[in-house]
């Protein structure tokens, strides 16, 4: 089916190919990222739907989604949340946020894959999954909460509640 | 030192002293450091418009700079003797020398702002707080370079310095200091951010750039594909870190035989260095190149280990530096100078960090006690690396895996001492054998951990095992490691 | 020119190679193999497989106040050997380089390599196709450890992928050397293929809902290093070390692509692109390498036939031979009319110039076949010797009199035709009242055909595969067709026919095989004189100047000066 794009959301589109003067390809990530801005991840439409605005075969364009972990093929959570693995994150109990995030959201993550790393909670709202250093290191455990930052994550009740 | 930056500072004809900043409470710079970059980072007062920046005499260099002649403000930079503070420490005039001299097509000049070494949190604040440095900066570099169109390409995982970043790009260009004839001097430029999509390798130059093409960033072969040469677009293109571009403005400030005498001969300049792990009080410290020892930085300035603990080891530049051990000598120096340290007198400069078998990096310092098992760390990183190859070329695609899924079994506790050598051997395998540096990057960790570690890491293995295959994944589920 | 070459040194013995040469090449110029697997001089360089590491080195340079190195007495200066390894595929020589394709670095980088190649492999060799052409299996045996350490799981990738109509895909023996991607993106214009996910679990993949259903894609399963791309049409069918390959070329339009044809006890199963950069460089289309099987199949004519009373019996050859010479001779040398097919060599184009002149026949001209280019290697003239015709025959415009003979049966001017390796009445050259009014038509064709139904005698024609002899493609090139499996039956080559139905017409000539009137052309044909049969060799010879040129290989030729490819 394809994808109905708002005519705002094109517009926002077009502003950005224009960042590109020499080649429209390079447009790829920036459209993605409207994309899945609007619609909350990349499903095949938008892959052929950018493929079609850039001129692009859409393999060219899968290639790129699926590189990306940025990239999400299903639909998270209302709240997605992504919580720092890395080293200096993991000393200061990122393992632990997560599983108590895990608890307190009611989210499963036994089936999470290298393939699905996203796990959502029963009722929709809550998504999360690992993320790769957030380059926040002196500040852990941190996370990412949609686009909002959040550092030395204690308060996980009270985290929750503020995306409620 | 400190007095002598000062005095300097003030006779390069700066409008604010730094005795006239107040730094938000809890946040002050620590007495040993030298704010340069970090200067307006948790200032008080101070937030990321332009008018606030130009308040604070903001783009007068930039005004200064497209005065002289771009060879000059080249030159100013050689004689800085500026390095690279993304990870390899190059010197960014040689970098930009680089550009073929009879060269006809567009120049073009990219911010790394994929701020992605583990460890490594500095470009983040630049970002967020004083995006007007950086983007009078880039103009300079771009200048310099011949550039008129750059990117910054910024990790998606900063959602909000991208905004912040594309409204300060705004106003410069309503206030002229972007778009064309900037302040009249007829240079014309174009910035704009570009965001990634959380990959490691889009650190890399020239995997950076081939995501900018809309490519799966593939590191390029190296020759032909020498960015300064056949960069964006096959057109010479110029990549510098955050952090380096905006000590372009300073050098331009102070002129770069003045900046050069902040820092160490050859590690000129401040820089920010990150800690993380195991301190009292982990963050980004500014200071000169050299004129910190990691005792002081680890003692003084992060208010040393948690009480109890002991040092057990230091990962001096981003997880992919060679880690250093607790006890270990470092012989520094050479000829009649050469002297024997420990691990505490090791000076934070680019030279004597390599001269102790590691690197300064990106600047990121990661501290590990006696609490922390060797075998969970080096799993951890090995997990971010196995995670972040790109896949395009053997030995890290297939060794990066393969190293992950030995230390996995390793803290589970189903490794043999036997897989210790085969863990080895992989690394050493993809040491230098890969496209782009991130083979060293991976097997760095690895290599360096068996050389000062292995004891502790044998002392894991169980010398029961062999030949089995194991499935992990339920198992390192149950020991919440998925 | 010396000045362009440059000294280098390859495992100890200095050699001289024109500047810009890439390592790899140079080596295998000086006779020394480097293992490659992404590497292909058709296609751009990634050097992403890191098999063709070497090591290299080049003469120190002096420190500031440094005298520079002395050379020795050959003039050689000293190298000095870096460290780190390098690719061979992608780097060119310099001046006074060495390059060390054995020793202790290159030995254990290719050893390292090759474990990490079979780490997350499935071994399943034998019941791969690619067994006994497996660039993995072979440098395993010549560079590898020959047991693994691994001692993981591997990964877990898609198998038995239906990617097109004719390729299957199985991505666990895919070693992600790029090469199908690259000749998808870069020759075939087509970029369907693609790399999905990333690291050690990247996989190939065609876009969902997309198929690799290009023409040129079995050109994927040829240059695939490993089994992981597979042909549908050979796999399964035959193991490649008991089959014969023969290297002819194909006839399935005036490209004249070379090939090889890959046989065994006379069946053929497979055809796979033979290289000849000035001809169809190393690919060919789907559409013509698939064309074969109807060589195999149970509607071949296998015998002569003679009509008696109506219907067809079979005969001997000697008698069909004999019948058709009675035949002819009740006509007078004006009723009678010659057809011979673009499809025919020069040799046998010889010999029916022969025949003509034996029965002192004025019409003789081949059906001309039109189609249409597709921009890459098939040419619009589909016949693969129309210049054959143009040359041995003196046809100035080939089929051009067609129709005049087909208004001389209909007016019975022309009553007899002889007509040789065509069935105009399936292609549509000819319709049944065309043929009508004649009172003798002798046809030979490889398989049953609605023409032949028509026929008074039907000789079984050897198809192309079955015979040897020249023909000269649209660029002018002339180039050898050899023979690959016998005929069925009392099949025989056309050439054979003319030569016996002219001795039985009474004019001897001392022939036994196709070389023998390549000689006869040399002498007959004055494009032809003074050339020997080997100087034609297996790449054939330009030939005739017809200012044809054939697209593939001229954007080929393009990025070969661009630099962009190696092109050898």
């Amino acid at each position: 089916m394809p994808l109905e794009v708002p005519s705002e959301l094109e517009k926002s589109i077009d502003d950005r190919i224009t960042h590109y003067p020499v080649s429209k390809r390079s447009a790829v990530l920036p459209v993605l990222h409207e994309l899945q801005h609007h619609f909350g991840f990349i499903n095949e439409d938008a892959v052929e739907w950018t493929a079609a605005k850039l001129e692009l075969e859409p393999i060219k364009v899968l290639e790129v989604v699926t590189f990306y972990p940025g990239f999400r093929q299903s639909a998270p959570g209302k709240y997605h949340i992504r919580v720092c693995r890395t080293l200096s994150c993991a000393m200061a109990g990122s393992y632990e946020l997560m599983e108590s995030i895990c608890e307190k959201a009611g989210i499963d993550r036994s089936g999470v894959t290298h393939h699905d790393p996203i796990a959502v909670s029963a009722d929709g709202k809550y998504s999360i999954e690992f993320a790769e250093c957030l380059a926040s290191c002196g500040s852990g455990p941190v996370c990412l909460v949609n686009d909002d930052f959040h550092e030395e994550v204690k308060d996980v009740e009270g985290l929750l509640k503020k995306y409620n | 030192m400190w007095k002598d930056f000062l005095k300097n500072t003030i006779k390069a004809g700066k409008k604010l002293v730094m005795s006239d900043i107040r730094y938000i409470k809890g946040k002050e710079p620590h007495p040993r450091e030298t704010r340069v970059i970090f200067k307006n980072v948790d200032r008080e007062g101070w937030d990321p418009s332009i008018a606030c920046y130009l308040k604070d005499g903001g783009y007068e260099m930039l005004k200064k700079g497209l005065k002289m002649k771009p060879d000059e403000v080249r030159e100013e930079v050689k004689t800085a003797g500026l390095r690279g503070r993304g990870g390899a420490g190059f010197p960014a005039g040689v970098k930009w020398g680089f550009i073929p001299p009879n060269n006809e097509k567009p120049v073009y000049l990219i911010c790394n702002a994929d701020e992605s070494e583990p460890g490594t949190f500095k470009d983040r604040y630049i970002m967020h707080q004083d995006p007007h440095q950086l983007i009078e900066g880039m103009v300079l570099s771009c200048y310099a370079v011949g550039a008129h169109l750059a990117y910054i390409y910024i990790r998606e995982e900063f959602p909000e310095a991208a905004q912040i970043l594309e409204k300060a790009i705004a106003e410069a260009h309503e206030k002229g200091f972007l778009g064309k004839d900037i302040q009249g001097t007829g240079f014309d430029l174009e910035i704009y951010v570009h965001r990634g999509a959380g990959a490691y390798i889009c650190g890399e130059e020239t995997g950076l750039i081939e995501s900018l093409e809309g490519k799966r960033p593939y590191p390029r072969i190296k020759p032909p594909y020498f960015p300064a040469a056949m960069g964006l677009y096959l057109c010479p293109t110029i990549v510098n870190n955050v952090e380096t571009l905006c000590h372009v403005k300073h050098i331009i400030e102070m002129g770069g035989a003045e900046w050069a005498k902040t820092g160490k001969p050859n590690n000129t300049g401040t820089r920010i260095l990150c800690v993380s792990g195991d301190v009292k009080k982990p963050g980004y410290y500014e200071v000169q190149v050299g004129h910190v020892t990691m005792g002081e930085l680890i003692n003084d300035i992060c208010g040393g280990l948690k009480d109890g603990r002991k040092l057990k080891a230091v990962i001096p530049g981003g997880s992919s530096a060679k880690v250093l051990r607790a006890d270990e000598k470092f012989t520094i120096g050479k000829g009649d100078d050469a002297k024997e340290i420990d691990i505490w007198d090791i000076p934070m400069d680019f030279d004597t960090l390599a001269a102790c078998g590691s690197m300064a990096g990106s600047g990121g310092v990661i501290v590990i006690d006696d609490s922390r098992s060797i075998s969970w760390v080096l799993n951890n990183i090995n997990a971010f690396y196995a995670h972040e190859s790109c896949g395009q070329c053997t030995p890290c695609r297939e060794g990066s895996l393969w190293m992950k899924k030995i230390t996995d079994r390793l803290v589970l506790g189903k490794a043999s001492p036997e897989d210790i050598d085969t863990l080895e051997s992989v690394a050493y395998n993809i040491d230098g054998k890969t496209i782009c540096a991130f083979g060293e990057a991976c097997s760095w960790p690895t290599e360096s951990f068996i050389a000062k570690f292995r004891d502790e890491l044998t002392a894991d293995t169980k010398s029961d095992l062999s030949g089995d295959i194991v499935n992990l994944e339920s198992e390192l589920a149950a020991a919440g490691l998925k | 020119m010396s000045e362009d070459l440059l000294d280098v040194q390859i495992d100890g013995v200095w050699h001289q190679f024109p500047k810009g040469t890439r390592m790899i090449e140079a080596c295998r110029q000086a006779g020394v193999e480097v293992p490659h697997y992404c590497y292909h001089p058709k296609l751009s360089s990634p050097g992403n497989c890191r098999m063709c590491l070497v090591q290299m080195g080049m003469p120190p340079r002096p420190m500031p106040g440094q005298d520079p190195a002395e050379p020795d007495e050959d003039g050689h200066l000293p190298i000095s050997w870096m460290p780190r390894p390098v690719i061979a595929c992608a780097n060119t020589i310099g001046p006074n380089m060495g390059i060390r394709t054995t020793g202790e670095l290159t030995e254990s980088c290719r050893e390292g390599v090759m474990e990490f190649l079979l780490a997350n492999h499935p071994l399943d060799c034998p019941i791969c196709d690619q067994a006994g052409e497996c660039s993995l299996q072979e440098f395993s045996v010549e560079h590898g450890k020959g047991s693994s350490r691994f001692r993981e799981r591997k990964v877990k990738k898609p198998k038995n992928v239906k990617v097109g109509p004719r390729i299957r895909l199985d991505d666990e023996r895919c070693i992600m050397c790029s090469r199908c991607i690259r000749f998808m993106d870069e020759v075939a214009d087509d970029p369907v293929l693609g790399f999905t996910d990333r690291g050690s679990h990247t996989v190939l993949t065609v876009h969902p809902g997309h198929e690799l259903d290009n023409n040129y894609s079995l050109n994927t399963a040829d240059i695939c290093p490993v089994g992981a791309l597979t042909s549908n049409d050979f796999r399964f069918q035959m193991r490649a070390w008991f089959m014969k390959e023969t290297k002819t070329i194909d006839t399935n339009c005036g490209t004249g692509i070379n090939i090889t044809v890959s046989a065994r006890q006379g069946e053929i199963y497979r055809i796979t692109p033979r290289q000849n950069n000035d001809v169809n460089s190393d690919w060919m289309p789907d559409s013509h390498r698939l064309n074969y099987h109807w060589i195999n199949s149970d509607i071949r004519l296998t015998e002569p036939l003679i009509k008696d009373g109506g219907r067809h019996r079979m005969a001997k050859y000697q008698e069909a031979i004999i019948t058709t010479a009675d035949k002819l001779r009740n006509f007078d040398h004006s009723e009678i009319a010659i057809i011979v097919s673009g499809r025919m060599t020069n040799e046998e184009m010889l010999m029916a110039r022969l025949l003509k002149r034996t029965l002192n026949v004025k019409d003789i001209d081949i059906i001309p076949r039109r189609g249409e280019s597709d921009n890459y290697l098939i040419s619009e003239d589909r016949n693969p010797n129309t210049n054959g015709a143009k040359s041995v025959l003196g046809l100035k415009d080939p089929g051009a009199s067609i129709d005049a003979l087909k208004k001389d049966i209909a007016n019975r001017k022309i009553k007899a035709l002889i007509l040789l390796q065509e069935d105009p009445l399936t292609d549509g050259a000819f319709s049944a009242e065309d043929l009508k009014p004649l009172e003798f038509l002798v046809t030979s064709y490889p398989l049953a055909n609605p023409t032949a139904d028509l026929a008074d005698v039907v000789f079984p024609g050897a198809c192309w595969a079955e015979k040897s002899g020249t023909m000269i493609n649209v660029t002018g090139r002339l180039q050898k067709l050899n023979k690959a499996v016998d005929g069925p039956g009392q099949t025989m080559a056309p050439w054979e026919i003319l030569r016996d139905l002219i001795q039985a017409l009474g004019g001897g000539n001392g022939i036994y095989s196709s070389a023998d009137i390549f000689n006869l052309l040399t002498k007959e044909i004055s494009d032809f004189s003074g050339l020997k049969l080997e100087d034609i060799g297996d790449q054939g010879i330009p030939f005739l100047d017809t200012g044809v040129t054939l697209p593939l290989v001229e954007r080929e030729k393009a990025r070969i000066a661009k630099g962009e490819i190696v092109g050898v």
